[in-house]
């Protein structure tokens, strides 16, 4: 197992839980160590529960793990609810003015700050937090100046005497603990790795900067408005027309009407935004203008839980739009690949002229990765596909009304049309939401003519031939004849990983198939790759199953037993690992693991 | 209106001339619009390469089919939201959306205001029959009280809504109605409206035949009075606006009610298109601005 060391801070919203764990991100991801963090949050502005886990590491860290190593309750609260989850080996660090401890497991190590002693609580409001990544810091092993350094630059906007104040109680934290508190064994090495930490939104908004996304467009909906919020601040830097607009059916389509024009458009939003715009999509694909939306999926149906994750619109989205059409639908597999995907996408809508959709959930939306910069390319290729931008280098001025032969939707073998935008002479044509001939005149302009109707739905599905050629099918990952095959879809890719580990380091053999394509789906490769699997479990975070349900429908395969968990929380390893163990013991085939945190 | 026009050798009525004929009704209102759009069109000497022409779902949103300049024929109600996109994505081009009262004020009305209250720079003009006719005669968001349709047999009993006052209200910088039977003044209205720099309303009484047998050509002649007839009418005076906007029955007003010229259109107001249309712009972020966007994160 790799090293890891996973601190929770817990406290009331607007209690200052993000501070010290951006704190905490800064410092290790500049000691070259890796951080996943989980935030688990309510629909709330100010109190109520929230739960900010970092677990951080020298190697890649891709969930939140089993453990909680350093538990740091800001508020009674959170010691209530989770001093029981810390096992031997772990501390609490607590503000012993106003915070009881309960009774902790044997070999817990309670860290009692006595903080009106240590700082001047009547003037610094967040002393108790200050003090406590202080402390926390000294047992991990990491040296004063580095917290110095993130400290100077946190509250450099607030001038000298609050800087110095800030150090002065952080570094009073940092010796009470050294001369108090037993430091942790083991403490995390340095390397020369940098990395950059980002949510999947951010990731994602940045993978549409670097794919050439000119147009994005937004209504404000949980989790998906981190994707506005980074759009928005570096919209001018980057060269973006960035607009929150009136409702998902306004952004849907003047994200269409900016595609239409030539410029590469996006938009993001979650399961109900998305909903509002299915009509939009179907104008997409009809008229054959490509667009790429992101649907960060939470818990539903309906407003649901809109701070928890889910895997539930898979079936929204392959329902999406009435009528049969061609898309491509992918689920990013970690908070990299959301940045990673994005040009991917748009490079195979641009090529085929359809809608693109992108699966993504609160878990990696809101979540936040050590990524090695070198991952954020901003030079990835770029490819417009079959775009008639300008006639031949002409003056365009003088040239009036001639349309020559062009047809928009010229029936081609690979049912790509070339595509003029407005503003290019001799290529005149109206892109019609109803059925229409190759010239885009509407077929029932003429008679409703059966024969055309056919022949277009044709040329528009031989499309769908040229994208399953285009996108690889999934690997499996592990040894190749094990005894249990897991199979995932999108975010879960991580701590299935670590699931697998687990298992063959207990001696149950286990590898992964983690699908990133649902559509193409490659149906006929997966039934290969699992033809000779001994035991499949297929694991995802919804009710129904909607993916072994979507596998089914498309291959007949139906997998030995199911994992689901859709109470809003993420898997973490150990779920998996005794699901896994109670279905190759025969006791059931379908497992639904039971959050032990209460958050 | 379009920051480039660019003036081509003589644009003619039969270049813009669409690739099949309208299938309106012998006498349907929308045949005058049409007609007056590509006078405007000439007389304004835009080349229709550079024109879109985009609308919703309903028998007048089947214009830009009839036309030979670019073209959306898009979905019921979403016209302006798609004009918008376009328009921001390259600012560059004459946008004039065409559709309905159903389309535009009834599942469009959300769009509506805030296009208006935006100043996007295009052409709204709605062809205004107070009917829904494409799908066969059912009451509109213009519909007056008591009108006996398909879907209200028993008289319609929902106040219509005035459209006229809804955009002078949402902030709406050139506000004008016409009648489709009037050529002349519609198309100077086109024109007008096509050259301001900004969002400009335009809605047209324009008959439907078949379905509406309230407002029909000889219901309205009497009753239209143009504002242009009247010398001390000033335009620029939104209250007086309003109170025109309010009057109905036996006198109607037409022509044009408002505009103002001093509010920049929203592209002009955006500071990422100071360097040109979007469309044109540089793919790549420029790699200073990249390394910028990864430091922040470390």
């Amino acid at each position: 197992m790799k090293q890891t060391f996973a601190i929770a801070i817990g406290g009331a919203a607007g209690q200052g839980v993000a501070t010290p764990g951006d704190i905490f991100a800064k410092i290790f991801s500049r000691r070259g160590l890796t951080l996943n963090a989980y935030n688990a949050y309510q629909s709330i502005i100010r109190g109520g529960h929230t739960l900010l886990t970092i677990r951080t590491g020298p190697e890649p860290v891709t969930n939140m793990g089993d453990r909680i190593d350093l538990l740091i309750p800001l508020n009674q609260d959170t010691m209530d609810r989770h001093l029981k989850l810390l096992t031997s080996g772990a501390s609490c660090l607590y503000n012993s003015d106003t915070i009881r401890p309960g009774v902790a497991a044997d070999g817990v190590q309670l860290c009692p700050l006595p903080v009106s002693e240590l700082a001047d609580i009547s003037r610094n409001k967040v002393a108790q937090n200050t003090l406590a990544i202080g402390a926390g810091l000294h047992m991990m092993g990491i040296g004063f100046p580095a917290l110095e350094e993130v400290l100077r630059e946190q509250f450099k906007k607030k001038g000298e005497s609050v800087v110095a104040e800030n150090i002065g109680v952080a570094r009073a934290g940092y010796d009470y603990a050294a001369r108090h508190f037993t430091a942790f064994p083991n403490p995390l090495p340095k390397t020369e790795k940098r990395y950059a930490v980002l949510s999947g939104n951010i990731a994602m908004a940045m993978g549409g900067a670097a794919a050439g996304v000119k147009f994005y467009c937004a209504y404000p909906m949980s989790p998906s408005t981190g994707v506005l919020h980074w759009m928005a601040a570096h919209a001018r830097k980057a060269g973006i027309m960035v607009r929150q607009v009136e409702d998902e059916i306004g952004v849907i389509n003047m994200a269409i009407g900016a595609a239409h024009a030539g410029v590469r458009a996006m938009c993001a939003t979650s399961g109900g935004g998305f909903a509002l715009m299915s009509e939009g999509l179907g104008m997409s694909a009809m008229i054959e203008t490509p667009v790429v939306v992101i649907d960060c999926q939470r818990a539903g149906p309906s407003t649901g839980v809109p701070t928890k994750t889910e895997q539930g619109d898979l079936w929204q989205m392959l329902g999406a739009a009435f009528g049969d059409y061609p898309r491509v639908i992918a689920a990013p597999l970690d908070i990299a690949d959301c940045f990673k995907l994005i040009p991917e996408m748009f490079n195979l809508v641009d090529r085929f002229q359809c809608p693109g959709l992108v699966l993504c959930d609160l878990l990696l939306s809101e979540g936040r990765l050590g990524v090695d910069p070198e991952d954020l390319d901003f030079n990835p290729v770029i490819d417009r596909g079959e775009l008639i931008t300008s006639v031949n280098g002409n003056g365009a001025s003088d040239v009036i009304a001639t349309n020559g032969g062009y047809k928009r939707y010229q029936i081609t073998e690979s049912g790509i049309s070339p595509r003029a935008v407005p503003g290019v002479p001799g290529h005149i044509h109206t892109a019609a939401t109803d059925e229409h001939m190759e010239d885009g005149v509407l077929i029932s302009d003429e008679f409703t003519n059966p024969i055309k109707r056919r022949a277009m739905m044709e040329k528009r599905m031989r499309k769908v031939a040229g994208i399953e050629a285009a996108v690889a099918p999934p690997k499996l990952r592990g040894p190749r004849d094990a005894e249990v095959t897991l199979i995932g879809w999108g975010s879960t890719k991580g701590v299935i990983e670590e699931a697998c580990e687990i298992l063959n380091e207990e001696g149950i053999s286990a590898n992964q198939l983690q699908i990133r394509w649902l559509v193409p789906l490659h149906g006929e490769a997966i039934l290969e790759l699992l033809r000779n699997a001994r035991h499949t479990i297929i694991v995802e975070n919804n009710y129904s199953g909607q993916f072994a349900r979507y596998l089914r429908s498309e291959t007949s395969f139906v997998p030995h037993g199911n994992i689901r968990k859709y109470d809003g929380e993420p898997f973490m390893p150990h779920h998996i690992v005794e699901a896994v163990k109670e279905q190759l013991g025969g006791k059931t085939n379908l497992s639904v693991p039971v959050h032990e945190i209460m958050v | 209106m379009a920051t480039g026009v660019q003036r081509a050798n003589q644009v003619t009525l039969a270049d813009l001339k669409g690739r099949v004929d309208p299938d309106w009704c012998p006498g349907c209102g929308d045949f005058g619009v049409l007609a007056a759009i590509q006078k405007g069109l000439v007389e304004l000497q835009i080349p229709n390469h550079n024109v879109v022409a985009i609308s919703g779902i309903g028998c007048s949103s089947n214009l830009p089919g009839f036309i030979n300049t670019y073209g959306m024929h898009t979905l019921h109600g979403r016209a302006l939201a798609v004009a918008t996109g376009l328009k921001l994505a390259n600012h560059d081009l004459t946008v004039l959306v065409t559709g309905g009262d159903g389309d535009g004020f009834g599942i469009g009305g959300n769009h509506f205001v805030h296009t208006m209250r935006r100043n996007v720079d295009l052409l709204y003009i709605v062809m205004d029959n107070q009917i829904y006719g494409l799908t066969t005669g059912q009451t509109s968001p213009t519909s007056r009280i008591g009108m006996k349709t398909k879907s209200m047999p028993f008289g319609n009993i929902e106040a219509p809504v005035n459209p006229m006052s809804l955009a002078l209200a949402a902030g709406a910088t050139f506000v004008a109605r016409g009648f489709s039977a009037d050529q002349k003044h519609l198309t100077d209205l086109i024109k007008r409206g096509i050259e301001h720099k900004g969002f400009s309303f335009l809605d047209v009484f324009s008959p439907c035949v078949t379905y509406n047998h309230d407002n029909t050509y000889q219901w309205y002649r009497p009753r239209v009075k143009k504002l242009e007839d009247d010398p001390t009418y000033d335009a620029t005076d939104w209250t007086a606006a309003m109170e025109k906007s309010l009057l109905w029955g036996d006198e109607i007003p037409i022509g044009r009610f408002f505009e103002r010229t001093d509010v920049p259109a929203l592209h002009a107001a955006e500071p990422v298109l100071n360097e040109g249309p979007l469309v044109h712009g540089d793919l790549r972020v420029p790699a200073d601005a990249a390394r910028a966007f990864i430091e922040e994160l470390m």
